[in-house]
């Protein structure tokens, strides 16, 4: 190799520094999307979530509804930006962003007023109220402190909106997993539900490599184990089955397929829907829910398909996510 | 360059020049690789940063997608790493190696735009960036060694680790100020991630040297080393005791994740405040990796591995001491900072002078591997060990295991000739 001089190498150093450094700045001024126009505020009627023939989802990362009757027709979108979103007997509760690293849920009155903001650490991914409108549950993922090596937990909280009471993480509950005591610190929760007294819930606990559906004692602050492989429960409106993800081969790598549990019997109806579901499906009523599909390029559909197994997939809102019916 | 020390281990007592040593701080060539390393940590931080926004919120990947991401590369980096070490070794090309490593950990950030949502894409992308991290460390460190006379080995190695703290800060940093400008477009922290990865690469070539200036390059009557020569870091009683402790420290470490949980349930720290546990990690890591490295080559290095492991030890007692609130916090970070600052750095000083030139890269990565692989063992051992007795006994326990380490490690360290390798003979 010839020898160059210190001058000459610190003069390649700085040309390549420009160049990089222009490179960077250019894709950089390029990717910077100008404002994105403000959707529509209202329009002539604002969005509310009172109870009423109408579905909650969120277009463009912005709250809005649709009539249930013309899911595809014409939207009505706030200008509230939220990740994911639910509403139930009046009360709503967004999963907001404040900065590009960090998000607050906020509980929602009917008319959109904030009514009470919790910061939460991590990404959001799941959020559900109960059926009265008291309690509030979101989940959230958190990177970069795990002690596993995939570096990602998640972290499920618990707010009652009339006490004001807060789980800031079900991790400190107790737990009998399979009749007998158990503890270890890759206990991971999410995906809430919960029952009619607004105390027992139903949720997914995973530890050591296992994904199980938990029942839940809010004032007992325990958590026991029902069934393997079942995430994402959402419990039925008549509280007597639950909608939820089953990783095929109980692999989640194989993907998941949206089915039913009975919970006097605990057997399980694969739904319709052969397509891997990624979320906590939605009741629209006692027969049918509602759930994000994602395209290949990543912008999201909701869907619906019947609850029993019968009939198919269908097509309910484009270019949604996060929906939930506003009973 | 100006601040090259000769190649010569320089072993006149410090007498007449303090000045003379003040300014020969460390040699260019490890001026260089710590620059690079600098740069290349920003590079490697920015993506760190904003990875689980993009899996997250870019492509919508659920919680158990990550862990299929993860996956079993681990095994596979350690071999690679030392097969790695041999061939720069038999080849004489360190330089060369490391190069490949940092260029493959760049041409990685890349790869994340190319692979797109595919899952198993992304996996093969992570995979490619760790085996760079892993290719590059053993002959860095060795050439470290190689361009920085045996009684400065401690400076020399703590000055690099600091400047390597110091990108390490950086990183995020830039990628907040470039998700200010394009939003969500995480693409462009990728793009320029790779551009400061690609600058890092230059800096390397044009600045690293392979040979001390004033070392012969390569006489070419010399036999290539081979595979028996290698197997002989085995053999040879010395090179053989100190990767054995090497992996036998690993055993004390059950992982940051851990110290930081069991820090956050003691003090029901907010968990938005848990980031910042890492943060006073590094600082006090960044802080203290200099000075201990002068300390090693004042008082030996084998006292300060051992003092780090104490202070490891230390850090374990205070999880499941009686001390609260914020001065448990502040101590425990500080003697966890401490704990790598003479630990990280320090024990590829001492291992070093005691590995033969010929096959130090292997042997350098013989030891770092051997951590690697011991550190598995540990933290899965650790969580049985929550399991089993709850996180007091358990953190108690590894508190009890650092203890018996220790012991393990001054019986095959501690002979007279290797305690202080300052006045190691050559």
């Amino acid at each position: 190799m010839t020898a160059m001089s210190t001058r000459a190498k610190l003069a390649v150093v700085v040309t390549a520094t420009v160049l990089l450094g222009s490179a960077a700045a250019g894709y950089v001024a390029m990717a910077a999307e100008p404002d994105r126009t403000t959707p529509p505020v209202g329009g002539e009627q604002a969005v509310t979530l009172a109870p009423g023939p109408r579905l909650l989802a969120i277009t463009d990362r912005h709250l809005s509804t649709v009539a249930t009757t013309d899911p595809a027709g014409s939207r009505t979108v706030s200008g509230l930006e939220c990740l994911r979103v639910y509403a139930a007997a009046g009360t709503g509760v967004c999963l907001k962003p404040e900065t590009a690293w960090s998000y607050q849920v906020v509980v929602l009155d009917a008319a959109l007023r904030e009514t009470r903001a919790v910061n939460v650490p991590g990404l959001p991914n799941r959020a559900r109220v109960s059926a009265s409108g008291r309690m509030v549950s979101w989940t959230t993922f958190v990177g970069g402190d795990s002690y596993t090596s995939s570096g990602f937990s998640t972290r499920t909280g618990i707010l009652d909106t009339t006490t004001g009471a807060t789980v800031a993480s079900l991790e400190e509950f107790a737990i009998t997993r399979d009749g007998r005591g158990y503890r270890n610190p890759d206990v991971n929760y999410w995906g809430v539900t919960f029952t009619a007294d607004d105390n027992r819930f139903y949720a997914t606990m995973s530890t050591a490599g296992k994904r199980y559906l938990v029942q839940g004692d809010l004032a007992a602050r325990t958590v026991r184990t029902l069934k393997e492989n079942v995430e994402c429960p959402s419990l039925s409106p008549d509280g007597t089955r639950i909608a939820f993800k089953e990783a095929i081969d109980a692999d989640p790598a194989k993907g998941w397929r949206l089915s039913v549990l009975d919970l006097a019997t605990m057997r399980v109806t694969a739904t319709a829907e052969t397509a891997s579901v990624d979320d906590q499906a939605a009741w629209l009523d006692g027969g049918a829910l509602a759930y994000t599909l994602r395209k290949d390029d990543g912008q999201p559909d909701v869907w619906s398909v019947p609850a029993d197994g019968s009939g198919a997939p269908k097509l309910l809102i484009p270019g949604a996510e996060s929906p939930s019916p506003l009973t | 360059m100006y601040l090259s020390t000769v190649s010569r281990p320089v072993a006149e007592p410090p007498g007449p020049g303090p000045r003379r040593r003040r300014l020969a701080l460390v040699s260019g060539n490890v001026v260089a690789l710590g620059t690079v390393s600098l740069i290349t940590d920003v590079s490697a931080e920015m993506v760190a940063a904003v990875l689980p926004l993009y899996l997250v919120l870019g492509l919508h990947l659920s919680p158990v997608a990550f862990g299929v991401l993860d996956g079993v590369h681990t095994g596979a980096t350690a071999l690679l790493r030392v097969v790695g070490g041999f061939v720069a070794d038999r080849f004489r090309r360190r330089k060369l190696v490391a190069g490949v490593g940092y260029t493959l950990s760049a041409v990685a950030k890349l790869g994340l735009l190319l692979a797109g949502r595919s899952v198993p894409a992304i996996g093969a992308v992570i995979a490619v960036d760790r085996l760079g991290k892993g290719v590059r460390s053993a002959p860095r460190d060795a050439l470290i060694t190689l361009s920085t006379p045996p009684e400065a080995l401690g400076r020399a190695f703590g000055v690099h680790r600091a400047m390597d703290s110091v990108g390490a800060f950086l990183g995020p940093l830039a990628a907040f100020a470039v998700l200010l400008v394009v939003g969500q477009s995480y693409d462009a922290v990728f793009v320029t991630s790779f551009c400061v990865a690609a600058l890092a690469v230059v800096v390397l070539v044009l600045f690293v040297r392979e040979h001390a200036p004033g070392e012969p390059a390569e006489r070419p009557d010399e036999p290539k080393v081979s595979v028996r020569e290698a197997l002989g870091l085995f053999r040879a009683g010395p090179a053989r005791r100190l990767v054995l402790a090497a992996a036998m420290l690993g055993l004390a470490t059950i992982g940051d994740g851990f110290v930081y949980l069991l820090l956050q349930r003691r003090e029901d720290l907010g968990l938005r405040w848990f980031p910042l546990l890492a943060v006073g990690t590094s600082l006090a890591y960044l802080v203290l990796a200099a000075p201990l490295g002068v300390l090693a080559d004042r008082i030996g290095r084998l006292p300060v591995v051992i003092g780090g492991y104490t202070a490891l030890g230390a850090t374990y007692l205070l999880l499941a001491g009686p001390v609260e609130g914020w001065p448990l916090i502040a101590l425990t970070l500080t003697l966890y900072g401490a704990f790598y600052a003479a630990t990280d750095g320090v024990l590829i000083a001492l291992a070093g002078p005691v590995l033969p030139a010929r096959v130090r890269t292997t042997g350098i990565a013989l030891v770092q591997t051997g951590q690697a692989l011991a550190y598995l063992v540990s933290s899965v051992l650790f969580g049985l060990a929550w399991q089993a007795w709850g996180p007091e006994n358990a953190i108690r326990a590894a508190a009890v295991a650092v203890a018996g380490v220790l012991v393990g490690t001054l019986l095959l360290l501690a002979h007279p000739t290797r305690l202080t390798t300052r006045k190691a003979p050559r």
